[in-house]
């Protein structure tokens, strides 16, 4: 398991980089005007975000700074690493299903304070990456034809968010420990 | 406490400012959402504690310089964040978004079997499902609404999901994306040694958190029961 997780981690990039324009190259796409074209939106998707990041980023530094974060670490850390959770990925607990441009602002200061190849670092980047902005979707979704009863939609996401954090420990302790 | 977050869910909008066209304007309703919330309560707490410990000097710092450092790091993204989008493109020229459609198709009918066969939901769920899982959220969304409009002519109660929006919103707020290409950036531009190595455990967690957003949409339909067809208080 460990070593099938590891050969896609290591092949998975490579082929889609070589695979996609192979494939679309003997569809007769032309390749190199359509990737341009994409990657425009690079620098827009990026600048999109700013805004988020800049907020997430202040509180979290402001949080840092004041010594508030080592409170909560002194409070809640002992139970929180009991579950595998270190303080600096406890935020991203509390944003993820909120905000997609904070969660990743949460990403962006764990891989800073405790690196981008620690435990912590890790964790933060598989929560983020196998959970989705829970509120949001539902907002945008159900909003467009009008829904405000949502039923069983938001406690099914925000169980599946929990899932994916528990899970995200469970992997990344068995992956990296 | 369930109520209260499902109120509160209501006027909610993600904090990146984007925002559905037809939903109402979350600035002028008196709710207040959830982002506001845990943003307030993080910088007023770090300025009390601040105040306790005596570093207000270095919480000012703080602030000043992460402001800056939100820029920075979206810069940094720029580069892969680019390379990802041109390679989706070519994906999605090449047809890839259907191909990948068709192979998930057999699987979704089966997920959403109170729809029809032949209805055109079917189609857009499928090619929204397709599009997430490339990580084309710019893609996806549209096939998104428009699977949501199609469910909705099954809705015999407007204004409350049925059980196959129910199912499709939770299958979208769990992530089954393929290469989570944003978290990759953020680790390439902070010196990560291989910043794909989480890509295998990221997919691991996110098949997991699928399987339990499905599983609850399913599970939990019975605890929250549609109106009954008989008196509906808001029949016209």
């Amino acid at each position: 398991m460990a070593a099938a997780l590891e050969a896609i981690s290591r092949w998975a990039v490579p082929l889609l980089l070589a695979g996609i324009p192979l494939y679309a190259l003997s569809r007769k796409v032309k390749v190199y005007p359509a990737f341009l074209e994409g990657a425009k939106e690079g620098f827009q998707v990026a600048v999109r975000i700013i805004p988020a990041l800049v907020a997430v980023l202040v509180a979290l530094g402001m949080l840092r700074a004041s010594g508030a974060l080592e409170a909560l670490a002194a409070l809640v850390g002992p139970a929180a690493a009991h579950l595998g959770v270190p303080p600096s990925a406890l935020p991203m607990v509390l944003v993820r299903p909120l905000s997609g441009g904070a969660a990743l602002g949460v990403v962006g200061d764990v891989l800073r304070s405790d690196g981008p190849d620690s435990y912590a670092g890790r964790l933060v980047s598989v929560m983020a990456g196998s959970t989705e902005t829970t509120f949001y979707v539902l907002a945008v979704y159900m909003g467009s034809v009008g829904i405000s009863r949502y039923r069983q939609a938001l406690p099914a996401g925000l169980l599946a968010d929990l899932a994916g954090f528990a899970a995200s420990v469970v992997v990344v302790r068995a992956l990296f420990g | 406490l369930l109520i209260v977050i499902r109120r509160r869910a209501r006027g909610l909008i993600d904090a990146d400012g984007m925002r559905p066209e037809n939903s109402p304007d979350p600035g002028r309703t008196k709710r207040i959402d959830g982002m506001s919330l845990v943003w307030v309560l993080l910088v007023a707490a770090s300025v009390a504690v601040a105040a306790a410990t005596g570093r207000m000097d270095a919480l000012t710092a703080a602030a000043v310089e992460s402001a800056g450092r939100g820029v920075t790091l979206a810069i940094g993204l720029v580069g892969v964040m680019s390379l990802w989008l041109g390679l989706m493109r070519i994906a999605e020229e090449a047809g890839l978004v259907a191909l990948l459609g068709r192979a998930a198709r057999p699987l979704l009918a089966l997920l959403f079997r109170e729809v029809p066969p032949g209805h055109p939901a079917h189609g857009a769920i499928v090619m929204n499902v397709a599009a997430n899982v490339l990580g084309l959220g710019n893609a996806a969304t549209p096939f998104g609404l428009k699977a949501m409009a199609a469910l909705e002519e099954l809705n015999p109660h407007k204004g409350t999901a049925t059980d196959a929006q129910a199912l499709f919103c939770a299958l979208n707020s769990a992530s089954v994306q393929l290469v989570p290409a944003t978290v990759i950036a953020l680790r390439a531009s902070a010196g990560a040694r291989q910043p794909a190595d989480i890509l295998g455990a990221t997919l691991l967690a996110s098949a997991c958190a699928t399987a339990v957003a499905l599983l609850a949409a399913k599970l939990l339909r019975r605890l929250y029961p549609a109106p009954a067809p008989a008196a509906p208080p808001e029949a016209r």
